[in-house]
């Protein structure tokens, strides 16, 4: 199992084994998904109160908890970078915060569209449609404090720092409902003895956030490789799997140019 | 300054003046300290005295409280001594008033310190002034939002003791843990 692990933590051996894995997880998401929608558009049955307009709950709700979730995720692997120096770790976090934000721009936006027949408005400043918003920040602010320093190690460990400061924000916005009494309605999932909520609607919603889920990972991991062939495109390894070809000469004298800077 | 253009730009009638109070005061604080946060660690940065710091014996989360101490000195203190007269200025009743100090006794050094750690990780950036403004105002926004709440609960005659103890418990927080991730931040930003 560590062994595993270990393994997966060198680069090398983290391209190859993940080049495997993402066509099953393409399968998986699309196994999830589609019963997901097909379940929650057409089978369930409509909200007594909000008729089918209800149903785009099935975007917005997972959305928002990928949204936390990614964030929190971020925050993990940032700090693991931070503490073990892991390149994965570092590549990780960098790769998951775009898709973080894009979760969080859907689960705004759904809630927008769905705001304006039910509440009769687009915005409210709402306390958690105001977190949610600041966590878009977070977002941003991630990506800008990383893409704003050059030196990859270094942009990593000061994003990695913001992301765990950041984290503070989670809980207030998960909360965000229990303690402000507000516009948005409650939570009906979560509550683990008797869910709110009828199974015909429930399971859709639960295939479609493992489907979110599943989704999130498959896309990580392909922005992982990507970034990964980027940062290592003057290493023997990359080099061999591209053939040693057209591009051998110039990240040789590039290669050459950096020694002489650093 | 800030404070006295409200009036003048919005509407100067007590009513209006008295509901938006508790936030022009507070988003006044809250420039305060943002536009006196950029020169928090710059000068130190650039001649290099910060190097110095972090290669001194001392643990450089003291020497980074310390710093934050100062400037919450120089940017939150005058906020709570001016607070009352700004209360008067902008017809707050006692009890608003007497919230208002309370939640900026509590809030400013809050302030001071989550905005240091941002300062402290764009001090090597050429452009660091926008991109401080994008990190820290998100992690702002919770204590603002907590703050006039409780300013406006206690004009409305309710009890505002739950904001302060959250205001209280991020505090305690902040005191006990950003100093250590400022020291990080630093060192991030002097490699």
């Amino acid at each position: 199992m560590w062994a595993f692990f270990h393994k997966l933590a060198s680069p090398k051996h983290f391209y190859r084994i993940t080049g495997s894995w993402i066509p099953w997880l393409w399968a998986v998401t699309l196994l999830f998904m589609i019963p997901g929608l097909y379940l929650g558009l057409w089978v369930a049955p409509p909200d007594y109160q909000q008729g089918d307009s209800f149903r785009i709950m099935y975007v917005h709700v997972p959305a928002a908890w990928m949204s936390l979730f990614i964030y929190v995720f971020m925050a993990v692997t940032g700090g693991i970078g931070l503490i073990w120096n892991m390149k994965m770790a570092d590549i990780m976090a960098a790769s998951s915060a775009p898709v973080g934000a894009s979760f969080t721009f859907l689960a705004l936006v759904t809630g927008a569209i769905w705001g304006k027949p039910m509440w009769g408005t687009w915005w409210v400043w709402d306390a958690r449609l105001t977190s949610e918003l600041i966590l878009l920040f977070l977002y941003l602010g991630y990506i800008a404090l990383h893409s704003a320093i050059d030196d990859p190690r270094t942009a990593a460990r000061a994003a990695a720092i913001l992301a765990i400061v950041g984290s503070v924000n989670i809980p207030i916005i998960h909360y965000s409902v229990e303690w402000w009494n507000t516009l948005h309605q409650g939570p009906t999932v979560t509550r683990l003895d008797k869910p709110a909520i009828h199974p015909s609607m429930l399971w859709p919603l639960l295939l479609m956030a493992g489907a979110f889920q599943v989704y999130f990972f498959t896309v990580l991991l392909m922005r992982a490789r990507s970034e990964l062939l980027w940062r290592e495109r003057r290493a023997r390894w990359v080099r061999e799997l591209f053939g040693n070809s057209a591009g051998t000469t110039v990240s040789n004298t590039q290669s050459n140019s950096d020694k002489a800077v650093t | 300054m800030v404070v006295s253009l409200y009036p003048l730009g919005i509407s100067p009638e007590p009513e209006i003046l008295r509901t938006i109070a508790p936030g022009v005061v507070w988003i006044a604080a809250l420039l305060a300290a943002l536009f006196s946060l950029e020169n928090l660690f710059k000068a130190d940065f650039l001649d290099g005295t910060l190097e110095q710091l972090a290669l001194s014996p001392h643990p450089l989360p003291l020497l980074a409280a310390s710093k934050v101490l100062a400037h919450w000195l120089i940017s939150g203190l005058p906020m709570i001594v001016l607070a009352p007269l700004l209360a008067l200025l902008l017809t707050m009743s006692p009890a608003a008033t007497a919230a208002l100090v309370m939640t900026l006794a509590l809030g400013t050094p809050l302030l001071s310190l989550i905005g240091a750690v941002g300062t402290a990780l764009t001090v090597g950036l050429k452009r660091g002034g926008v991109l401080l403004t994008l990190l820290i105002l998100p992690l702002y926004i919770p204590v603002l939002i907590f703050a006039t709440n409780a300013v406006s609960a206690a004009a409305a005659g309710m009890p505002i003791s739950g904001q302060l103890y959250f205001l209280g418990s991020l505090l305690a927080l902040a005191i006990t843990l950003a100093p250590i991730a400022i020291a990080a931040a630093i060192r991030i930003s002097l490699s």
